[in-house]
């Protein structure tokens, strides 16, 4: 599957911020002091940024952004509409909420704590949609994992954890049990998607170009003559195939520079004493915003469509 | 609307015979002119010349290979959108742009309200649509909805542009669903079949396979045809030496 940037763009940013506001509100909900301060004015505010740039960018796939509002109508069948319904239905809460900490503070009871719930099970129900999108598609083998939706909501949980931390550390606020939560979840993540890897390599691949034409009847089929000369939108969109060896390195890229170093460095900064938490948790979110974007890339450029059978593909 | 209709009254589609398809093009090339001017027009081609040409088309025929040796054979294969009872690529669309419709179990986008999201193309394991970047909408087989249906043209026109160009008669249209339709007969006299039906998009339109090849086999010997000898009488080595003289 070709590689769009602005989806792969609009997910991990997105799933960053969401991650973000579910964590802002579990700090809210156990009563951490920090989260009625300043801390969870920047910290809402970088959360709807983050939401805000990847649903914009999301727009930049489209050849009609003018018309995205329509794309909230049809959430009965589709998991696109119900991701659409979903992100603008936690701008109510998470939006309230934000305004709330910037114009009063001092508010504490009950109100922000419902509004905060209430975002955060809108942004973990909206990266769930975002999962289901793929893992719905039966033409897909390799999105339609049942591992695919888990591993959206837990990279979304990993880096939010891992931006809450950095809030955290840069704001003097205790960070220590972040870091931890963030390097637990990195480790997770690696270890799902280490299992996805392993899943999709061994998965029997046996969509055949006999099948897809019914030509098996009389034998083994092979391509005489495709249909057009120079690629067709089919082919450029369904057709992308990254080389197995540099699948093979941007792998272990995003596995060590994106999941497992950045959990060390959290785990480090919060175990050494006088370990500087600010330096670490920055290093470890440069770590991981570049190994999710490594993932989400390979993420299309490893899936192979069904329709490739037609165009010279043997199996899929 | 994007929910699909629980029956259709109509199951209008194709049958495509792959015995009698010689791969001309003729539908694919019709297919585009119609379409260019009709119901989801225009049809765009980003660069219909040069030397990397580009553009959208309903319709593909693909030519492949079949079986080994003396069996071998070539198939070629046209492929446009089957209209499927159950296709994903309706209930994915977020706008419904996309749908089916309950009269005749037609797929179709709505070029007014599709906002090219192109999540239908990544649903359809046949690859029957494709996006037109200049429109910035998706575009598909309609069946000649704006031919079938027009009382405009002559009778035996009004049927979808690519049945109406093939000159070998490999294509059928007709309801599918009706079992004493001329095409529900074909595709019980000849095996027809759908494509990938374990995708389970359950495909309207079926495709004829190629017959069995009859095989002539001969006991005797083929007939070679021998030239004469020379016979070495007099003229004969008259003309030799003249030639030999002249050639000199």
């Amino acid at each position: 599957m070709n590689p769009a940037y602005s989806v792969i763009l609009f997910t991990t940013s997105s799933g960053a911020g969401y991650g973000l506001l579910f964590w802002l509100a579990c700090v809210v909900l156990l009563g951490d002091a920090s989260a009625t301060g300043g801390l969870a004015s920047a910290g809402l505010f970088m959360a709807l940024a983050l939401v805000t740039v990847g649903l914009l960018s999301s727009t930049l796939h489209l050849g009609r952004p003018e018309r995205a509002w329509r794309a909230v109508t049809q959430w009965q069948t589709s998991w696109l509409s119900r991701e659409g319904v979903l992100a603008l239905a936690t701008y109510v809460p998470a939006g309230l909420w934000f305004l709330m900490q910037w114009l009063w503070p001092s508010v504490w009871w009950p109100l922000p704590v419902v509004l905060a719930v209430l975002a955060a099970i809108g942004a973990m129900a909206t990266v769930w949609c975002t999962g289901m999108i793929y893992q719905s598609l039966p033409t897909i083998r390799a999105w339609s994992e049942p591992i695919v939706t888990p591993i959206y909501v837990l990279l979304s949980l990993a880096s939010g954890a891992t931006l809450m931390a950095l809030l955290q550390a840069v704001s003097g606020s205790p960070w220590r049990l972040m870091a931890v939560l963030a390097a637990l979840l990195l480790m997770a993540a690696a270890g799902a998607k280490w299992l996805y890897w392993r899943r999709i390599d061994t998965a029997p691949r046996d969509w055949t170009v006999e099948r897809a034409t019914g030509l098996g009847r009389i034998g083994r089929v092979r391509p005489l003559e495709p249909p057009h000369t120079q690629p067709n939108f089919v082919m450029r969109e369904m057709g992308y195939a990254v080389a197995r060896k540099h699948a093979g390195a941007l792998r272990w890229l995003a596995l060590g520079a994106g999941f497992v170093i950045p959990a060390l460095l959290f785990v480090l900064a919060a175990t050494l004493p006088g370990g500087p938490p600010t330096l670490a948790a920055a290093l470890a979110t440069l770590g991981v915003a570049a190994g999710v974007l490594a993932e989400r890339w390979l993420f299309f450029a490893e899936a192979q469509h069904v329709v490739t059978l037609y165009y010279g593909a043997e199996r899929a | 609307m994007t929910a699909l209709p629980l029956a259709t009254e109509k199951k209008l589609g194709l049958v495509i015979d792959l015995d009698t398809c010689v791969g001309c093009q003729a539908c694919a090339t019709s297919c585009k002119e119609w379409n260019d001017g009709g119901y989801s027009a225009p049809l765009s081609d980003e660069a219909p010349y040069g030397p990397d040409p580009f553009g959208a088309w309903l319709n593909r025929v693909h030519s492949f290979e079949a079986g080994e040796g003396t069996d071998s054979r070539t198939v070629h294969f046209p492929r446009s959108c089957l209209h499927c009872e159950t296709p994903a690529c309706v209930t994915v669309c977020p706008t419904g742009a996309s749908y089916k419709r309950g009269e005749d179990g037609i797929v179709l986008v709505n070029p007014d309200t599709c906002i090219g999201c192109k999540l239908c193309s990544w649903a359809c394991p046949y690859g029957a649509r494709e996006y037109d970047y200049t429109h910035g909408v998706m575009k598909k087989c309609t069946l000649c909805i704006d031919r079938i249906y027009n009382e405009t043209l002559d009778p035996v026109d009004r049927q979808p542009a690519c049945v109406r160009a093939c000159p070998t008669g490999a294509r059928h249209f007709g309801d599918l669903g009706d079992d004493e339709s001329a095409v529900s007969k074909l595709v019980r006299q000849r095996g027809g079949y759908d494509l990938l039906p374990e995708m389970g998009y359950k495909p309207t339109n079926k495709y004829l396979p190629p017959r069995p090849r009859s095989v002539v086999r001969s006991t005797s010997r083929p007939v070679t045809e021998t030239m004469p000898a020379p016979d070495g009488s007099a003229a004969e080595r008259l003309f030799a030496w003249i030639d030999k003289v002249l050639s000199a």
